[in-house]
């Protein structure tokens, strides 16, 4: 059994619904991210959002599986200030559907001074309704920097409590950074980027597997649905204990998101 | 946070990841023959650069050699940039290479 907490599921089949059903998944949480183009217009947003809180949920549910969203303009979008504000006025509506746990995917892409007050705006739309957050950290060269940025611009906001907010995507250089600051981690599997399932292994026989989680951040690039349970295996095969996986792949998600008061598992 | 060690011995762990290692390590030797190989432009890339750098590091018999190699392939400016000149990122920074040593990449 296991939980995804970050999957991008409407660039997915539903046959990766049911392999990740046959393969133990039982909830996930789907961030708002970015298309792979710009949308033309905040009404591309509202319909977005549409398909994250009404369609994917039952998409989910016919394999048994718990569909949860995190709204936001992601930060590749974020050049244009004022576009994005107008998306980010649209997120209040949806606020009250049963399965959006908070604000996320924000963060920073290029570490542009843009990016960081699209960041800022998010983060204030957060601390005045008491949400959760979900943080996306830059690509490559840029994420140690962004990392950094972005936990200093969430400390500028006293009312978010940084146990309700995870970094995602960190690897060997941004974990201990987060971590130390009492954020919650999380690490995206994938092929060539991000980690393996062999480094997220390493990481966790290092850094400990308090305060931090597994996702697949399956999207329409390269990428596995079926990360998680692949990691579990490569945890279960060096000789850990059945505990220490169930921990970072079911129980640690559970905690975090369990904060919401919105997160289902049936 | 402590962490627990690998339950595997280090003979275990060699005998686990040799071979899919080994091929890894050919397919680096053959990506710098392939850019030897190649003729035009490009020669002396910085991404190249930065990974000839990053094998110093694999080298150098110090512990978290992973976390270093990315330091490495970092960019380690602290101010944002004024404009994002694109959404995508390249996977090493121009401007390490130039630093004599990087005090950040050390053990
Ligand atoms: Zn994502």
């Amino acid at each position: 059994m296991y939980i995804d907490p970050h999957v991008h599921m409407v660039s997915r089949t539903t046959d990766d619904y049911q392999r990740m059903a046959l393969a133990g998944c039982v909830a996930i949480t789907e961030p708002a991210f970015w298309a792979g183009y710009d949308r033309s217009s905040p009404q591309g947003f509202f319909d977005y959002f549409r398909q994250l809180t009404d369609f994917e949920p039952k998409r989910a549910a016919q394999y048994g599986i718990r569909h949860h969203t995190w709204l936001c303009i992601n930060p590749k979008e974020a050049e244009d200030p004022v576009f994005a504000r107008e998306v980010i006025a649209l997120i209040p509506q949806f606020l009250k559907c049963e399965s959006v746990l908070g604000i996320g995917e924000i963060g920073l892409n290029k570490n542009s001074r843009n990016e960081l007050e699209i960041l800022d705006a998010h983060l204030a739309l957060a601390a005045e309704h008491n949400l959760m957050v979900l943080v996306h950290t830059p690509h490559l060269e840029d994420k140690l920097k962004g990392t950094i940025l972005i936990m200093d611009a969430i400390r500028n906001h006293a009312r978010l409590d940084p146990g309700r907010v995870l970094i995602d995507h960190v690897e060997e250089h941004t974990v201990r950074h987060v971590l130390d600051r009492g954020f919650w981690a999380g690490m995206t599997l994938y092929p060539d980027t991000k980690v393996t399932p062999q480094r997220a292994v390493d990481i966790f026989e290092m850094h400990g597997t308090e305060r931090i989680w597994i996702n697949s951040a399956g999207d329409w690039g390269q990428s596995d649905p079926l990360a998680v349970p692949k990691a579990q295996v490569e945890m279960k095969s060096r000789g850990h204990s059945l505990e220490s996986v169930k921990k970072v792949s079911f129980d640690n998600p559970l905690a975090f998101l369990s904060q919401s008061g919105k997160f289902r598992i049936a | 946070m402590p962490g627990t060690p690998p339950p595997l011995s280090p003979r275990a762990v060699v005998d686990r990841y040799f071979l899919e290692h080994r091929a890894k390590m050919l397919d680096l030797a053959s990506f710098f023959d392939r850019v030897q190989r190649a003729h035009g432009e490009g020669a002396d890339d910085f991404r190249v650069k930065a990974l000839e750098a990053c094998a110093v590091v694999l080298l150098d018999g110090k512990p978290e050699r992973a976390r270093r190699m990315l330091e490495l392939l970092s960019d380690l400016t602290t101010t944002p940039i004024n404009h994002a000149p694109t959404k995508g990122a390249t996977g090493a920074c121009a401007a390490n290479l130039l630093m004599n040593q990087n005090p950040k990449a050390q053990a």
